[in-house]
This record gives structure tokens, sequence and C-alpha cells, in this order.
């Protein structure tokens, strides 16, 4: 029973990953103001790439630098579109996702083509930091960008938004974009940035499925974790440390009831409600947690100056 | 400020404006709503481009395209509508956009702040959240905003309509401390009497053309009335006093929360009968908006009673309001009709039913019905014109229609006149006298003092959610009300309980 | 004298655009985005030219495939209508594709269990079977928006996921066909059938009910008073609110409408096209839905005319997949790109060209 709460500690954190990345990405867009929806296609286009890259060069990290470019190129089109061109941004953000997805599909077909089997690389190598120290070593047992996203990403974006002049703007544009930009602070390249930032995280989230998880790509490797991801941005109130928490609530039940499924609970219900059990926790931690939730004032507002 | 001119579409806003500014001067800014005031300023500012002209900063030709080139060159700028973001502390409001190097340290910019505020004499908790601050507070964070960066030119755009007079007693002696440590300010007003008081120089706008500059001194007050508006009076007030009514619409102990579910309207009782204006008076965010919200039924009373001619209406739904004969102008004239409907429809909304057949739009009756209203209130719009095409003016005479063609029992109205030009101001200032004539009972709700005292035939102050007084109009005086607003008397000498 | 000498130029001002400059947008926007994808194709290693032929004239070059154009348009149409009418007011229904799923599993167990029953009772029965359906997986979300303020985005988003669980356990478990053994549900019975329009064609009634709903989707929302209701709530609560008009009541009640007309979506595929519930039995139409209903402004015409549109981009992706062998995603990214191009030039609108 020990060895069981130890793999879903340790699978808990692994399953948290992604949606940690994509989530804190996507608090930095809300944060500036922009719901970015493009998140799902841009966790999908990212795992892909990530996959190509790696795969054609040989090299994991330059997959990921690839597939973390794309991102922010993805954010910035999510900009272009609803910061400086003031689009709506619901379906400029469904509409980013869509076509990302389409070209990940597309790209995917024409390189792989029709094979039987899909094609696997060796992912990112488990990190195994203390390995004769019994429970604690075995939980450690994590990938890089698991160590990354919680003790580098969650702390540094929680410091850049409450503890820089950065992170003061961008919430200050999110709230009220005609109080900064009277009080000198320029909306649009703040919005800019927070927007690349978030869309590199997000497609971080992405890449960590098929360069780590996975070692592959399939169709429906992402299944919904962006839109998981805005969620847990809600849920977490806008706060990086609490959206940590959020992942963490997901992570733990999709762990759990792989758990369930893993030991073969003999029980008369399909193992699709085990899956179906995390996107039901998140909706119930959303619905408890949405009714306090102090959305940024000008979040789908775009901004014109006269 | 030499030859400004701005157009926005075919309007001429600022047509070849001069305007200087010498240091350590407070030099008044004067004119009528859509003078062209505050768009000269935001010019200034950088906020707004002119189409013509330049600007010349101590000798050198100055080119001010955003805020930033403004504060660069020494300019700050306090709008009405506060700049503010609330969630942030007054210090993270202070250096926004002025922040010495990337890292921010709260506990030392609160520091920073703190000192700043001390420096310049104005008294301001650093580290509360504006949200928690009260109007006067939230001007003085302002105004320490734009100090803090080096503001050597301060532009107020009519401090003292969110104010009561007693704080705008003390927005003058901090002004004019300032000034005699070399700041310059730059005043916008159209109250006559505050310009004079506080002015060393003025300089008056009429329909975004240069009237004159005068040094205050040199000046009397009907002369700068005849600058501003081109004659000396304005024109509409409550003839004669009315006869007594029957009681139409009345409030027992009334109470009802705020937005964020806090207690604002507590015990509210009050009286208005047929044929009678009854104003209520009150610095901005005193329970104003929730009280008319709570008379037409948007908002839930949380307590009390609300009659209309006897039926009770306490927690009836808007359209029961309606039908019981209550009318309500919007508070909120943008929120008051759907922009993007047409004129016609949004003339039919309120009353649906009788446009349509079986639930089908009875699309010539709902066209009629506007051409009918539009000529009647003398409103310059098509009926198939988009709503948001339409100036201020003519879409409260568009609400004006809806509410008022109904013939309703009580009128309820919501600073009905704020930002409206004067012939728009005029217009709806006789309409509800005329309303009051017709025998309705009519509740204005307004920050405009002169406008009350010249409407209304009893006053009451609201002060906290709470009536702390009511007076019939010919015995109320400025001092009391201000008093009263500013929650200092519950009930002045002068001022008896009258209902 | 001196204007003569000044050169005439082009100004570019801001004021709305003239109809003429206007009717330009489309035309433009649609050349953008085949010049984007033009990229695509090349990397395919195809003819962009003959692609291109292949993508937008050989579907109409016959018969058969014209009448395909019509097939794929259907649910397209019918989400897109379905979208249109949550959005009209202000409600960001997102589920189109679960609410989707939802009619079609409803189809597919009342083709089932109608055995006996007259085709054409069986057929409305299907077809209001599914409308509950969608109706049903729509009221969640809603009641959410309306009770508790939770964002409907999200909520819509996430249980399309749960809805894909769903669909898959019902088929990999007690619905699994008996016979196949495939994930496919039991083949509904002939009396459930959708009829056909046209002998030996696919194209089938679920495109009439989609004309249907498109027609009523312009007389409901412009000429009825709950119509004018949801416009008032979906471009300005505050004021629809203060005319007295119920904003939860009205969005609650274009959220169910909306969730039934893709419900309908749903058993015209089953009912019409596949005969069985599958696991793939929508490519996004859902999603799809959202673009047509963009593009068409909301508008049942601009919705009908962008969802033929795009039956013919789906029916041409697939045509160039198999002469030219680039992938059939194609079709997806010239949707999504062309939404994106469109949206991006419709700012266009508010500017004008003129000599100054």
């Amino acid at each position: 029973m020990n060895a069981f709460v130890v793999n879903l500690i340790a699978a808990m954190l692994r399953v948290a990953t992604p949606l940690l990345l994509a989530a804190v990405g996507e608090t930095f867009a809300e944060r500036a103001g922009v719901l970015n929806l493009g998140i799902e296609g841009t966790m999908f286009f990212a795992a892909f790439l990530g996959f190509f890259v790696a795969d054609a060069t040989g090299s994991l990290w330059i997959g990921l630098l690839a597939a973390i470019i794309s991102g922010v190129l993805a954010g910035l089109l999510m900009a272009l579109l609803s910061v400086t061109l003031g689009v709506n941004q619901h379906v400029s953000g469904l509409g980013i996702t869509l076509l990302l997805t389409g070209l990940a599909l597309f790209a995917f077909r024409l390189r792989y083509g029709g094979r039987s089997t899909p094609p696997a690389i060796p992912p990112f190598p488990l990190l195994d930091p203390l390995p004769n120290v019994p429970i604690l070593g075995n939980i450690l047992q994590q990938y890089l960008l698991t160590y990354v996203a919680f003790l580098v990403v969650a702390p540094v974006a929680w410091w850049l938004l409450y503890r820089t002049s950065f992170g003061l703007n961008v919430r200050a544009v999110g709230e009220n974009p005609e109080a900064a930009d009277a009080a000198g602070v320029n909306v649009f390249r703040i919005r800019y940035l927070a927007l690349g930032i978030g869309g590199g995280l997000m497609a971080a989230g992405g890449a960590f499925l098929s360069l780590s998880q996975l070692g592959a790509f399939t169709h429906g490797i992402v299944a919904g974790r962006g839109w998981v991801a805005i969620a847990l941005v809600i849920f977490g109130n806008w706060h990086p440390i609490k959206v940590m928490l959020g992942a963490l609530i997901f992570g733990g039940t999709f762990a759990l009831q792989l758990r369930l499924q893993a030991i073969g609970l003999q029980l008369p219900i399909p193992y699709e409600s085990f899956l179906a059990l995390p996107y039901i926790v998140t909706l119930v931690a959303l619905v408890l947690a949405g009714r306090n939730a102090s959305y940024p004032a000008a979040l789908l507002k775009p901004y014109r100056r006269e | 400020m030499r030859g400004i001119t701005k157009r926005f579409g075919p309007v001429v806003a600022n047509d070849r404006v001069d305007f200087s500014l010498r240091p350590g001067e407070i030099h008044a800014l004067l004119g009528e709503n859509g003078a062209g005031k505050t768009t000269l300023m935001r010019i200034l500012y950088g906020l707004y481009r002119a189409d013509e002209g330049q600007i010349i900063v101590e000798g050198q030709p100055a080119r001010i395209a955003s805020p930033k080139d403004a504060i660069g060159l020494g300019i700050g700028m306090v709008t009405q509508h506060f700049a503010l973001v609330p969630p942030l502390t007054v210090a993270e409001n202070v250096v926004l956009g002025y922040t010495d190097g990337f890292r921010v340290d709260p506990a030392r910019v609160r520091a920073q702040v703190q000192e700043a505020a001390a420096r310049f004499g104005l008294e301001i908790a650093a580290g509360a959240l504006v949200s928690h601050l009260s109007v006067g507070e939230r001007q003085r964070v302002e105004i320490l905003k734009a100090l803090y960066r080096n503001a050597r030119v301060l532009i107020l755009d009519e401090p003292t309509a969110v104010l009561i007079p007693q704080e705008v007693d003390t927005l003058f002696a901090t002004l004019r401390r300032l000034c005699a440590d070399g700041l310059s300010v730059v005043f916008i007003s159209h109250k006559l009497k505050e310009v004079m008081a506080i002015s060393d120089r003025v300089t008056a706008l009429r329909d975004g053309k240069l009237v004159g500059t005068v040094d205050t001194a040199q000046t009397a007050p009907a002369q700068l009335a005849r600058m501003m508006v081109g004659r000396e009076t304005f024109g509409v007030a409550r003839q004669g006093e009315r006869t007594p009514g029957e009681p139409v619409l009345q409030i027992e102990r009334l109470g009802a929360d705020d937005d964020r579910g806090l207690s604002m309207l507590k015990n509210v009782t009050l009286s208005i009968e047929a044929g009678e204006i009854l104003s209520v008076a009150g610095v901005g965010g005193n329970g104003q908006r929730e009280l008319a919200e709570t008379l037409c039924g948007v908002r839930r009373p949380r307590a009390g009673r609300i009659l209309v001619n006897g039926q009770d209406l306490t927690a009836a739904r808007p359209h029961e309001f309606t039908a019981a004969g209550v009318g309500r102008i919007p508070e909120d004239r943008h929120a008051g009709a759907v922009g993007e409907l047409t004129v016609a429809e949004n003339l039919a909304l309120e009353h649906l039913g009788e446009f349509t057949r079986g639930g089908v739009l009875n699309r010539e009756a709902i066209l009629s019905n506007a051409a009918a209203l539009i000529a009647q209130f003398q409103i310059k719009a098509r009926p198939t014109d988009r709503a948001r095409t339409l100036s201020g003016g003519n879409l409260q005479k568009l609400l004006l229609a809806r509410v008022l063609s109904r013939q309703p029992c009580v009128v309820i109205a919501p600073q009905p006149t704020r930002g409206l030009d004067i012939g728009a101001t005029e217009y709806v200032r006789n309409e509800l006298l005329a309303q009051r004539e017709r025998g309705a009972a009519v509740l204005l709700i307004s920050e405009d003092l002169d406008e009350i005292l010249a409407l209304s035939d009893r006053i009451a102050v609201i002060y906290e959610g709470e009536i702390v007084g009511v007076a019939p109009a010919r015995e109320a005086d400025v001092e009391t009300l201000g008093l009263m607003m500013a929650g200092a008397t519950r009930e002045g000498a002068r001022v008896r309980e009258a209902v | 004298m001196f204007e003569k000498l000044s050169r005439p130029r082009l100004r570019i001002e801001k004021a709305p655009a003239p109809p003429w400059q206007r009717a330009l947008i489309p035309i433009l926007a649609l050349l953008i985005t085949f010049l984007l994808t033009s990229g695509l194709i090349l990397w395919g290693r195809a003819n962009p030219f003959e692609a291109y032929y292949y993508f937008l004239v050989e579907p109409l070059s016959s018969r058969i495939s014209a009448l395909e154009v019509l097939v794929k348009a259907t649910p397209l149409i019918l989400t897109g209508v379905s979208v249109s009418f949550a959005f009209a007011a202000g409600y960001y229904n997102i589920g189109a594709e679960g609410q989707l799923y939802a009619g079609a599993i409803a189809a597919a167990w009342l083709g089932v269990a109608l055995r006996g029953v007259p085709p054409a009772l069986a057929i409305l029965l299907m077809i209001f079977g599914g409308f509950a359906a969608g109706m049903l997986w729509a009221l969640v979300p809603a009641l959410l928006k309306v009770k508790l303020a939770v964002d409907e985005v999200v909520t819509t988003l996430l249980l399309n996921s749960v809805m894909a669980f769903i669909v898959s356990a019902l088929l990999n478990g007690p619905w699994r066909d008996p016979k196949s053994g495939w994930p496919q549900s039991p083949e509904i019975l002939l009396n459930t059938h959708f009829p056909k329009l046209v002998p030996r064609s696919r194209l089938h009634l679920g495109f009439v009910v989609a004309i249907i709903a498109a027609l009523l989707l312009w007389f409901i929302v412009s000429r009825t008073s709950i119509g004018l209701k949801m416009r008032a709530v979906g471009l300005g609560k505050q004021a629809a609110r203060f005319a007295g008009v119920s904003v939860s009541r009205t969005m609650l009640l274009a959220a169910l409408v909306s969730g039934g007309i893709a419900g309908i979506a749903g058993v015209s595929e089953v009912a019409g096209i596949q005969f069985h519930l599958i696991g793939e039995l929508s490519p996004g139409y859902g999603y799809t839905g959202i673009i047509i209903a963009t593009l068409g402004a909301l508008q049942a015409i601009g919705v009908a005319a962008a969802g033929l549109f795009f039956g013919l981009i789906s029916t041409g992706a697939q045509t160039v997949s198999r002469a030219l062998g680039v992938p059939v995603y194609l079709g997806d990214v010239t949707q999504a790109a062309m939404l994106l191009v469109t949206l991006a030039m419709l700012l266009l609108q508010r500017y004008r060209i003129r000599r100054a």
C-alpha cells in the first residue's frame, strides 16, 4: 500500500507538469486581459513540432526549443488578432486552436504518412537524484521539465507578477488599461509580451507530453488538457501558486484513476468513467471556486485609445 | 499651445485655440460641457493628437504623442474618471509606469511613496488598496501620482465634481500651497464660483473656440458667465409652489446590498406626492445607484417596502414596476439602450407585448411607434438608425421618450443631465418640470446642487446609504446641504425633518 | 492654382468603408487564405493551381460529388445555426461538439428501440429525441451560467471531453456491435433511416432539416419578440435587463435551443449517413460550427452560405487528397485560416481609401 501512495504522488507530479506549465502561461495572458483559447492548439502543435524536430535532428533539446518558439509565435499571433486588431477573443483563440491542430495533423500525415505503428523516439530520461533513499527517492524520480515547472516556472512567474515592474504593468493592463496607458505604460507591448511568454509556456507543456511522457505523438495527446488549464487558472484565482495547487488536484485525480484502473478494481463500471473523473473534478472545483472568482476587469475587452 | 485644432469626424472639438500657462499660476479653463476644454488638455497630455497647431514647453516646440512624452516634459493630468487600478495598492498605482529598475520591492516602494506623500503634504496611506479608498482620497492619489513623476504642470479635469464642499476647501488649500512652491495648475471647470475662488487667470472656451483670457482679479462672475455661455443666466427653474397632492411613491425603511453583497441602503424612508419633485442630493457612491435600481426592480431589496399608489411592489420585477406606472430614466445612458439595436427596437423593447402577435413582432407598429416618438420628443434620428450612432443628448431623448410616453405616475431620474451639453440639459430639465406639472411624482437623484436647487420642491440628502435629512427646497442652503452630504450633521439646524 | 500642382495620392481614413470596398473584403480574404495554404500544398509536393482545381472545381463538376458537398454541408449548417442561436444571445456555447454526440446517442438508442413504428413517426421521434438530448447536455453549463455565473466557455469545453468518454464507454461496453465486434453501436432499424433526397446519392433528409433550422434561425431572431430579446441580451445585457427583459431566462432559452439543434446534427449524421453511433462521427463539426457562425455573422443566410462553402472545402480536401496525395487536413487548415484572415480583414471596414 505504501508503494501505492508513493507511485500516486510521483504520478501526480508527472501528470500535473504539462497542466502547470500551460496554466501558468494562460495566467500571464489573462492577467494582461486576454483570454487565450489558442492554448489547446498551441499545446497540440508544440507536442507535434517538438517530436518532429527531435526526430529529424536527433536532439530532444532542439525539439523542445523549436516547440517553445512555435508557442511564442502562436501567442504573438493571438496578440496580433486580439490586441492590435481587437478581434473577439473567444473566436480568435478558438480559430488559432483549430488552425494549429489542423497544421499539426497535416504535417504529421505528410511526414509519417499512414504507417501502421506510430513512430517513437527515446524520450527525456527520468532524473533520479536520490537513488538510495526509499520513499522520497521514488517520488523524486521525475523528468527535468517537472522540476523546472514546479521549482522554477511557478515561483518565477509569481516573482515576475508580484515583484517586478513588468508584473505590475501586466496586472495594471489587465485591470484598467486606460489607467495604465495614462501612467505611461505601453498597453500593447505589455500584452504582446504576456501573450508571447504565455504561449511559450503552453508550448513547453505540450512538448512535455510528446518528448518526456510519451516519446511519441498521437492524435489524442493533449485531449482537452488546454481547457483544463483554463479552468485551473480560474480555480487558482489568477495566482501562479494557487494555480499550481489546482494542477496538483487534477494531477492527483488523474493519477488516482490510473492506479485504480491498473489495480484492476473489478467494478461494474467502464474504465472511461475513471478517465472522465479528472474533468468532472475540475468542473466541480471550478463551480466551487468560480463563485468567488475575481476576473481581471479588462479580460475580453480590446483596448482602444480613442 | 498655439492654434490647436482637433476634429472628431465632422465635429470640430477645438478650433485654433491658443492657451498659455505661467509658472506657479492656477489657470482656470472655463466652459460648458462640450466646449472643448477636456479635449484641449487631453491633447496636451498626449491622449489625443492635434490635427493642427503646436505645443511649446519652456520655449521649445514639443512633440507629445503619448502620456509618456507628456510625463517626460513634466506634465501630469488628473482625469474626471480616475485612472487608477482599484485592486492595486496606492503605492503600486503611484509607481506604475514609473518604476526605477525591473525589481519592485513592495516594502521599499511603499516607503518611497509614503515619504513622497509627506513631502507634498498629501495625507494618504501608501499601503492601502485603492478599491478601499473614498473618492477624495483617490483624487489625492492621482495628484500624488503626477507629483511623484516630477510634474511641474498639473491638469485637473473638473476636480470638484466628485467632492463635497469641505473636501473642495482642502483641495484648494493643497493647490495653493503647491503653487507657492512653483507648480502650475490647469483647473478645468464650469463652476464660476470655484473659478473665481481659486484661479489667477481664466481662459474661456465656447463651442471649441477660444473666447478670451482674463485676469481673475479684474473680472466678475457675470462677465465669465457671458464668456462661457454667451448670456448671463441659466434658463430652467421651477416655477411657483405646488399644491399638495396625494403620496404616490412611498418607500418605507428600505434596505439593499451593493454589488459586493455589502449592506448599502439602510432604512431609507421617503414619500413623494403627485406633482412634486423630490431630489436626493449626495456625493456619488453613497447609495444613489442602489436606490434607483431598487426602485425599478433591477436590484432586490433586503428590507422594507416600496408602495406605488398603495400597491406593494417590494420584490417586484422590472416589468411589474413598469406596469404599475413607474418610469425610470437610466443612470448610464449607454447601458440604458442597446447600441447595436435600432432606435425603433430600443423604443419597443420595454413593451414588447404591445408589438407582438403570438410572439411574432409587428414591425409596422414598431416603426410607426418610433416615428411618432421621434417627432414628439424631437429626436434627431431615423427609426432604423442604430442607437449607438446617436449623440448623448439624442440618446437621452430616446430614453426619455421610452419612459415618458407611457405617462408614468412615478418618474425616477438618476443623474439625468450628467455629461449632456447645455441645450440637451435644458431640454431634460424642462421635461422633468413638465412631468411635475402633469402630476407625476418625480424622484431626481443628482450630484449637481445647482440643478437640485433649481428644480426640486423638497430635498433629501443621502449619506452612506441613509437619508440624513429632508427639507423643503426654499429652506435649504448650500452650506448646510454640504455639511450633511459630508456626514457632518445628521440634521442641520435650519433643515427640518419634513417627512 | 496650387492644387493642380499637388499629386493626387491615396489616403486611408478612419471612417466606414463604402459598400464597394466592403464587398471586396471576403474576396480578398479568400485570396489571402489560398495564398497562405499554397505553402502547404507546395510542401505536399503538389502544384497549387492543380490542387485548387481539385479543391474547388472538381467537386462541382459531377452531379454525385456536387451532392456530396451538400451532404458535407448538412452537419456544418446545423452546428453553425446552433452556435448562432447561442452567440446571438451572448452565450458562448463552445459545447456544440458534445451536444452533437448527445443527440447521436439518442438517435442510436431510438433507432434500435423504435421497432415497428411507422417511418414518418419514427423519424420525427428521432429528431425530437436528438433535440431533447442535446438540450439536456447543454442544460448543466447553462444553469451554472445563469444561476452561479460560472463561465460557460470553460464548462462547455470540459463537457466536450466528458462526452467523448461517455461515447467511448458506450461503444466499448454495452453498445459494442454484437455482429462485427467493432466499437460501434448496433445498426439502426430501416424505419428510422432518414430517406434519401436523391436516389443513389448520400444526400438525405438531414439537409432539408438543416435548411429549415436556418430559416427558423432567421425567423426567430429577426421576427419574434423572443429573438429581439435574445439580441438585446447579446448586444447589451445591462440595457436589456433595464428594459425588463429577463436576462437569465433569455440566455437559458438560447443555450437550450442551441444545444438542441446541435443534437439534431448528431441525429442527422447517425440516421442519414452512418446508421451506427461511432467514435469518429464528428471530425469537429461542433467547433467548425463556431467558424461558420462567425463567418456567417450569426445570420441565417450567412450561416447557410458559409456551411455550403465549407462543405465544398471538406469535399475538395478529400478530392485533393485522393488525386495528389496532399493530406486531407488541408481542409481544416483552410477553414481555420479563412476565419482568422476574415476576422482580421473585417477591421478594414472601419477604414476607407480615397484620394486626398
